[in-house]
């Protein structure tokens, strides 16, 4: 019995934790439409930062807490929205999720160059050692100010929510951010305000966890993924089932720790840490089907032109031109540093179809790269062609298991979800060393890492770092051909389609789920071909390779080269080695190149299209130059075609300049009993 | 003539509002049916409970004698129906000929037969008029071509029940002569067409039968006629808006 209510206090306290960042997440997100990944990211920024003053510099508590929740935490909320978030209103779900990301890795980056990992920094829990006795088990009093916290943030949410006017404005904004204005409300302020209260939420909790999980950057930062899932519970919205959700997750984690044989039977050792990722999952499967509206999607700022086979020939030949010349003149250590940026290039194609053309984003294609890896390394241990084969189905298979319980949701969902299963695989799939699956025994990592074969090509020598670089070009240049072909059939279309309206592709007959489905699979089989290759490379397949901190560099660069293009993942694979290549030569640069990705992340905010689009329109301007006509610019509409539109010349006659939105003009029309009727 | 579309006793709640109270009402083959009625009258709703975009918390949606209220959309559009949307859906990356040419496909693919998706692209093209233009990127039409290749779509799907919403907004005075032939032509081929607009030359001139919604009741159902001199009809809906076409 007193185990049970230890269990359930800890559980109790785990909860508050929970609670305090999951409904930082859900104020944010509902007031400013922005999902911020970077919640547990920033969380661990806090923790540290509280360490350094209250430990590293011997600061007291009562001055070190406060600074770090009421000064840094809202000074960083007010900073993020006003040079990031509040240009994200238009944006692209894949768009504002990216640059979320670009602050998480923004901060792990800063995290490591700041505190070095290397060195240890004991975070003992306020007031350690204090303790009361409640019905005969000894509560500490951390637990207990964790509890009350947690509390008072629930009833100081409630009470700014519903007693405030900046409240009633944030709630409103949920509601409809363009009736707000028209209202005399101010959705920026609200916006503002929920950032700084998201901000100020995660701080507390990062501080709050941290003496449970050490201070470690990445655990801390994946704290995201645990609020979630409460938060997912809740629908995103709903604050009261948040907590209800973190009640639930709190719980299942500490009974799981007390009562599961977790110290006899191996496989079960890591396994309560993914307890909240699998609430989530059954969350996801139990709501409900995702309401197509008309419009839901914002109109898309990417537009990504056509390729066509002459440019892909020509891109293709001077790629393979200068891989030839890169392969015979460049030293080793850049020639590996280039192959590995090939390989991780090949899974960045993978993302073309699924991202670039069918709009959907994933947060886990290492990890599928990593299942393809590892199926090639046990398939085909001589480098048998087939083994790529297998890498492609097994991923595959992976993939749309991954998609399943959100496919009927809403892109963010699914993003969710593949980002719990990075994680879920971090955090325990990939540190077993094998599974059984009814009876059959199924090798996984074994010891940490699994020697993988190169790719065999019968008489080519593919042992040869040289050769072997030249394979993986021609690889690429092969897939690439594939995502063109994609793009130009029938299928590539329908993706499009499926991203510029669902809505419409509906009610044109097309089964959005078995598309969504098709095309995860698709991109998750290309990814393992790409990490089969890539784990030849080095000969190793190891776990650390194919986490979720590897997947998310990656995407960042591959949509800031242009996510609907193949140069986009090519500019990934050369940018990433690059980076690899400095990162040997210097130290600092080393330390530096932590930050980069996500810095690049942050500009996407500015230039949802990336660059290589716009390095094309370029070279296509250079070209065109001295040719008699540019083409013709999409005629304006005349002035017949405002015959009728009275809102258009309503608002012609206001003198605004700001063209407004094809919504916030239906409002008006609304208002003034004109226009188009409902 | 023969029934194809029915609605019976349809009732469609958003919260406290009353979308649609209770509305039925049919089309037939052949016919073009008005639907017309002051904003917020529940057209757009009524078009999406067809559509199967929103659920009805009562009430019944027949097709060709098969309830279809249990169905999802894309079920809904295999048996034949299409539409176009108030606020435009369209493709807006793709080229104007892609974007009839994705629904002359999806088309093919579930219909399962051996037509020529370019042809009927094609046929779907010029019989809008929109031609001139398919190789441009859907994003760039000025709104009354886009509310055209929205009927072009919907067209390419070959449906037998088609839901225009709103398709003359935008459209100058001859373009809308065009459409009022184009959908006369197209009721006499056999199709049901239901037509929700506010260009109220174009409605009284094609459709053989009118609807007319107020706060998401039928006011009344018959002839443009009827619907021109009923009172009731000119106190609630031209009475209650400034009427522009008048």
């Amino acid at each position: 019995m007193h185990e049970l209510i230890a269990y359930t206090i800890f559980g109790l306290v785990t909860a508050a934790i929970y609670s305090i960042a999951a409904s930082g997440l859900v104020v944010t997100y509902t007031t400013s439409g922005v999902f911020n990944l970077a919640h547990g990211a920033f969380g661990m920024f806090a923790a540290f930062s509280y360490w350094q003053l209250r430990f590293g510099w011997g600061w007291p508590t009562w001055l070190a807490l406060p600074l770090v929740v009421f000064v840094l935490a809202p000074l960083f909320g007010c900073g993020l929205e006003r040079l990031l978030m509040r240009k994200l209103t238009d944006a692209t779900e894949a768009t504002k999720l990216a640059v979320t990301i670009g602050v998480m890795l923004t901060l792990v980056g800063a995290a490591l160059w700041i505190w070095d990992p290397q060195v240890s920094r004991p975070f003992p829990a306020f007031y350690a050692g204090n303790k009361v006795d409640i019905a005969g088990v000894f509560v500490t009093w951390d637990q207990l100010i964790t509890l009350a916290l947690g509390v008072l943030c629930a009833v100081g949410l409630r009470l700014l929510l519903y007693r405030t006017r900046i409240g009633l404005d944030m709630r409103a904004v949920v509601d409809n951010r363009s009736l707000v204005l028209l209202n005399g409300g101010r959705p920026d302020r609200a916006a503002m305000t929920s950032w700084v209260v998201g901000s100020m939420l995660a701080a507390l909790a990062g501080v709050l966890i941290a003496p449970y999980l050490q201070l470690a950057v990445i655990p801390l930062t994946l704290l995201v993924v645990n609020a979630y899932a409460a938060a997912v519970i809740g629908k995103l919205r709903s604050l009261p089932m948040t907590f209800a959700g973190a009640l639930v997750i709190g719980l299942a984690q500490s009974y799981a720790v007390g009562y599961l044989p977790t110290s006899t039977v191996p496989w079960l050792q890591s396994f309560p840490i993914t307890i909240p990722i699998i609430v989530l999952f059954l969350a996801l499967l139990v709501l409900p089907h995702q309401r197509l509206r008309g419009h839901s999607a914002r109109r898309s700022q990417e537009s990504f032109p056509v390729p066509t086979y002459r440019m892909f020939v020509i891109g293709a030949g001077t790629l393979l031109v200068v891989a030839a010349l890169l392969a015979v003149v460049l030293p080793t250590q850049p020639l590996f540093s280039m192959s590995t940026g090939l390989g991780l290039g090949i899974i960045g194609l993978s993302l073309v179809p699924l991202l670039g053309y069918g709009g959907q984003i994933s947060l886990c294609q290492m990890t599928f790269a990593g299942v393809g890896a590892l199926t090639f390394a046990h398939a085909a241990r001589d480098g048998n062609v087939l083994g790529l084969i297998a890498a492609f189905a097994v991923a595959a298979i992976c993939g749309a298991i991954t998609a399943l319980p959100a496919i009927r949701l809403r892109g963010l969902y699914l993003a969710l979800s593949t980002a719990a299963v990075a994680s879920f695989c971090d955090l325990w799939l990939f540190g077993l060393p094998s599974i059984t699956v009814f009876g059959y025994r199924v090798p996984l990592f074994e010891s940490g890492s699994v020697a993988t074969a190169r790719l065999n090509l019968g008489g080519l020598n593919v042992g040869d770092d040289r050769v072997y670089f030249v394979v993986l070009t021609v690889v690429f240049a092969l897939m690439g051909l594939g995502v063109v072909a994609l793009r130009r059939s029938r299928y590539g279309r329908m993706l499009l389609a499926m991203r510029e309206s669902p809505a419409a592709c509906a009610t044109l007959g097309l089964r959005l789920t078995t598309v969504k489905l098709s095309v995860f699979a698709l991109s998750a089989g290309m990814a393992g071909v790409g990490g089969a290759l890539l784990a030849g490379l080095s000969g190793q397949t190891a776990a650390t390779q194919f986490s979720f901190f590897a997947s998310l560099p990656l995407l960042l660069l591959m949509m800031a080269g242009g996510a609907g293009m193949v140069s986009g993942a090519l500019f990934g694979a050369v940018t990433l080695g690059l980076f690899s290549t400095f990162s040997h030569l210097s130290s600092l640069f080393n330390r530096g190149s932590q930050l980069l990705p996500g810095l690049v992340g942050l500009g996407l905010g500015e230039q949802p299209n990336g660059v290589a689009a716009d390095i094309g329109r370029g070279l296509a301007k250079l070209s065109r130059r001295g040719a008699p006509a540019a083409p013709a610019e999409p005629s304006e509409p005349g002035p017949a075609d405002h015959a009728g539109n009275t809102a258009t010349i309503a608002w012609e006659w206001s003198g605004m300049d700001q063209p407004l939105t094809d919504h916030e003009r239906n409002l008006l029309d609304e208002r003034l009993g004109i226009g188009a009727g409902r | 003539m023969s029934t194809l579309l029915e609605l019976r006793g349809v009732t469609v709640r958003y919260g406290g509002v009353t979308a649609l109270d209770s509305v039925s009402i049919s089309a037939e083959a052949g016919r073009i049916t008005g639907l017309i009625g002051p904003n917020g009258a529940g057209k757009s709703t009524l078009f999406n409970v067809v559509s199967g975009l929103v659920r009805p918390r009562t009430g019944t949606v027949v097709l060709d004698g098969r309830d279809i209220t249990r169905l999802v959309p894309h079920q809904r559009a295999r048996l034949r129906m299409a539409r176009t949307f108030q606020q435009l859906e369209l493709f807006g990356v793709l080229s104007v000929a892609d974007n009839v040419l994705t629904a002359a496909e999806l088309r093919r693919g579930w219909a399962r037969d051996k037509s020529d998706p370019k042809a009927e692209t094609h046929a779907a093209l010029e019989r809008t008029g929109l031609l001139d233009v398919a190789d441009e990127r859907a994003d760039g039409l000025p709104t009354g071509m886009a509310r055209l290749l929205e009927v072009a779509r919907a067209l390419a799907t070959s449906p037998r029940l088609l839901l225009l919403d709103e398709p003359a907004a935008g459209l100058n005075e001859q373009e809308s002569a065009v459409l009022g032939d184009l959908l006369t032509g197209l009721a006499r081929d056999g199709l049901a067409i239901v037509l929700v607009e506010h260009d109220m030359d174009l409605v009284m001139q094609v459709c053989s039968t009118i609807t007319v919604l107020n706060l998401g009741q039928v006011l009344m159902t018959g002839t443009p006629q009827q619907v021109r001199t009923d009172p009731a009809v000119l106190a609630a809906y031209l009475g209650s808006a400034p009427e522009r076409t008048a």
